[in-house]
């Protein structure tokens, strides 16, 4: 398993490939802790509107993050089961327990919340709800960079394979590879699109075969193994990086949550859940890093109450911070005041 | 010389590709010698190598590609090649590009051009006036020249705006609206104008129902009828007061749109002059649009789906007499 990260390691950066491991690992178990803590905060009754858990896709998502330096221009595009790449991209805790609690300091400002969040000026987009709408926004960016004259960076997005149906995610995947722009889109099929089985959401063979029906270099990763993720995915960033077409991976997971906090999920097949694919990468990792030494019981314990001191004070901060006030909103919607219609 | 309404959006676009290098164009057979099923780019894509491109039928790729390159401060401006189409795009524009600044601070400055509005024998998918549905959503300004020289210094204005904007333009003015010449000033967006003054009825439209109103009123001046006409120009910012001044002037309000009937700009504007000026109402107040069928292909039936010189002045007659 460490041979294939050594070979996805050495395809990016330079670091040795165990501390890589390490690194992901930590992005990994960063977002399941802070997951759980919105999940307790939600069952507290202390965020309104939804949660959503990226349980089960952690080593996907950080793969997706730790490759993307913002250094080089490199853009995020992240969707709702992504806390371990934006974070790993560099999004700070209270970004998130802010936009979470509705805090008026967060990059929301009560505006938007929850996943809907990012700092477009920063690289990270902010997602809009209707799935597949992302991928255009981000091929707009790189093209822009590119008439610009940049040189030398990626964007990267993820979709599930229900989000993976729609025309937007069409029209987008398609207008990336007529513009050959440096693109890369993850995406993850965790079985289910909310309540609805694979069957039911599209009936070719494998989804990676649409690689190649958009000009697309494709891949496919177990999900459920990070060595493999950081080595696919940090193979697929570096070949876009190159000026290789854009490049499609679809990893396979089992969703290990509800689709929010909502949702039990009663309608998971019990057989599912002994599939391969089923396993929590999480703890899949785990096992790797002791096994191999990487880590010791005691130095994985550290890392999980260092993170979790990290998370309480991030939402300890933004408990205490405002919530927006209307009274204070200017209700524009429009950069240009001058031109927003008045209404008596 | 003299200059058509599409030459004078032609040449908005070629002014600000030549003065400003963060405007590009993007749209479905703009580019090469074609220049978009209406000409409206022709010549451009030679004139300015990578700045003129073609697109996929991708409307809602095309919009979103615009607004990622927005956001990296580019200037673009998406040529639909009809309004209808822009439908495929709504979802980007109404939930991307229009809630984009109020959520994150960012705004996103793209121009949708929407060749709109009925012709003869354009039929139900290629007549659509679509301002009012795009006025009802935040975030966008809408805009509706009616004029040689509002198309040209509208679009000017229009790709300046650091936020969304709706252009809608209207095809069957491209050949049949000439001026003299290029404007050098303007009247800024979201300022309507009086074209022309009466006392004895406000008529409020815009794009090329200014012309059937135009003709209304002439019709109905040798009946001693003076009817002041007001161009909206922009359908958001909408200018209530100009239209209000207008009201308090004449006593009597008939808004005519092309669109359909129910909802969009014209109730728009009688909601508020019925809410802001009641008092200066001596008549209720009126509207004229198009029926609620789609838009017949027929010219038989199409110059009688949409508003039409027989049933405004039928309308302005009925209100006068009041
Ligand atoms: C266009 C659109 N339709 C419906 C929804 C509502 N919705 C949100 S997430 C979701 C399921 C998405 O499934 P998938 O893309 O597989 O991602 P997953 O939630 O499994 O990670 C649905 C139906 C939406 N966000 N966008």
């Amino acid at each position: 398993m460490l041979e294939t990260a050594e070979r996805g390691a050495s395809s990016s950066t330079k670091a040795p490939p165990h501390e890589r491991y390490l690194e992901a690992f930590r992005w990994m178990l960063t977002a399941r802790v802070l997951e759980e803590k919105l999940a307790s905060l939600y069952r507290g009754g202390m965020i309104v509107g939804g949660v959503y858990l990226g349980r089960g896709q952690e080593a996907i998502s950080a793969a997706c993050g730790m490759f993307l330096d913002k250094s080089k221009g490199d853009l995020f595009a992240p969707l709702i089961r992504d806390q371990a790449g934006r974070s790993a991209f560099g999004e700070p805790l209270l970004d998130v327990v802010r936009t979470y609690l509705g805090s008026a300091k967060g990059p929301m400002r009560g505006r938007d919340g929850n996943i809907h969040r990012g700092r477009p000026r920063e690289g990270q987009l902010a997602m809009i709800s209707h799935l597949g709408a992302m991928i255009s926004v981000l091929v707009g960016r790189l093209m822009a960079k590119r008439m610009r004259g940049e040189k030398g960076f990626v964007g990267l997005t993820t979709i599930g394979e229900g989000g993976m149906q729609t025309g937007a995610t069409h029209e987008g995947m398609n207008i990336a590879a007529v513009e050959q722009v440096p693109l890369v889109v993850v995406a993850t099929n965790n079985h289910y699109a909310y309540s609805t089985p694979n069957d039911r959401e599209f009936a070719c063979a494998a989804l990676v075969d649409r690689a190649k029906a958009y000009g697309y270099e494709g891949a496919t990763v177990d999900g459920t193994d990070l060595a493999a993720c950081l080595d696919v995915i940090g193979g697929a960033v570096k070949r876009a990086r190159a000026g290789r077409p854009p490049q499609l991976v679809v990893a396979e997971i089992l969703r290990l949550a509800g689709h929010g906090e909502h949702d039990d999920a009663s309608y998971v097949a019990p057989e599912i859940k002994k599939e391969s694919f089923a396993q929590d990468a999480l703890q899949r990792a785990e096992k790797l890093i002791l096994d191999e030494g990487l880590l010791g019981r005691e130095g994985l314990q550290q890392m999980r109450a260092q993170i979790a001191a990290e998370v309480d004070a991030a939402v300890a901060t933004a408990q205490q911070e405002d919530a927006p006030h209307a009274s204070e909103e200017d209700w524009s919607a429009l950069s240009t005041r001058e031109l927003a219609d008045q209404f008596a | 010389m003299s200059v058509t309404y599409l030459e004078a959006i032609r040449e908005a676009q070629a002014r600000l590709l030549r003065e400003d290098e963060r405007v590009f164009i993007y749209g479905q057979d703009i580019a090469g010698k074609f220049g978009g099923a209406f000409k409206a780019t022709k010549g451009l894509a030679e004139q300015f190598p990578g700045r003129v491109l073609n697109t996929p039928i991708s409307e809602d790729a095309m919009v979103g590609t615009a607004i990622g390159a927005a956001m990296e401060g580019m200037r673009p401006i998406v040529e639909m090649q009809f309004a209808d189409f822009s439908s495929i795009a709504l979802n980007q524009i109404l939930n991307n590009a229009g809630t984009h600044y109020y959520r994150t601070s960012v705004p996103v400055p793209i121009t949708v051009r929407l060749p709109s509005g009925g012709t003869k024998g354009s039929g139900p998918f290629h007549s659509q006036s679509m301002e009012g549905l795009y006025s009802h959503y935040p975030g966008l300004v809408v805009v509706t020249p009616a004029t040689v020289e509002d198309a040209y210094t509208m679009l000017i204005d229009a790709v300046q705006i650091d936020d969304p904007v709706v252009y809608c333009e209207h095809k069957y003015l491209y050949y049949h609206l000439k001026a003299e010449a290029l404007p050098d000033d303007k009247l800024p967006i979201g300022k309507a104008r009086i074209v022309r003054p009466g006392r004895d009825l406000s008529i409020v439209t815009y794009s090329a129902m200014v012309h059937e109103a135009l003709g209304v009123a002439n019709e109905l001046s040798p009946d001693g009828w003076e009817v002041e006409v007001v161009d909206l120009r922009s359908v958001k910012p909408l200018d209530t007061d100009t239209v209000l001044a207008s009201v308090a002037r004449t006593g009597k309000l008939l808004c005519v749109g092309e669109a359909f009937p129910w909802g969009g700009v014209t109730a728009e504007v009688v909601a508020r002059v019925a809410s802001e000026g009641f008092h200066l109402l001596d008549a209720a107040p009126a509207r004229v649009n198009a029926k609620d069928t789609p838009i017949p292909y027929h010219p038989n039936l199409w110059s009688e789906h949409r508003p039409n010189k027989s049933s405004i002045a039928a309308k302005a007659r009925q209100i006068l007499a009041e």
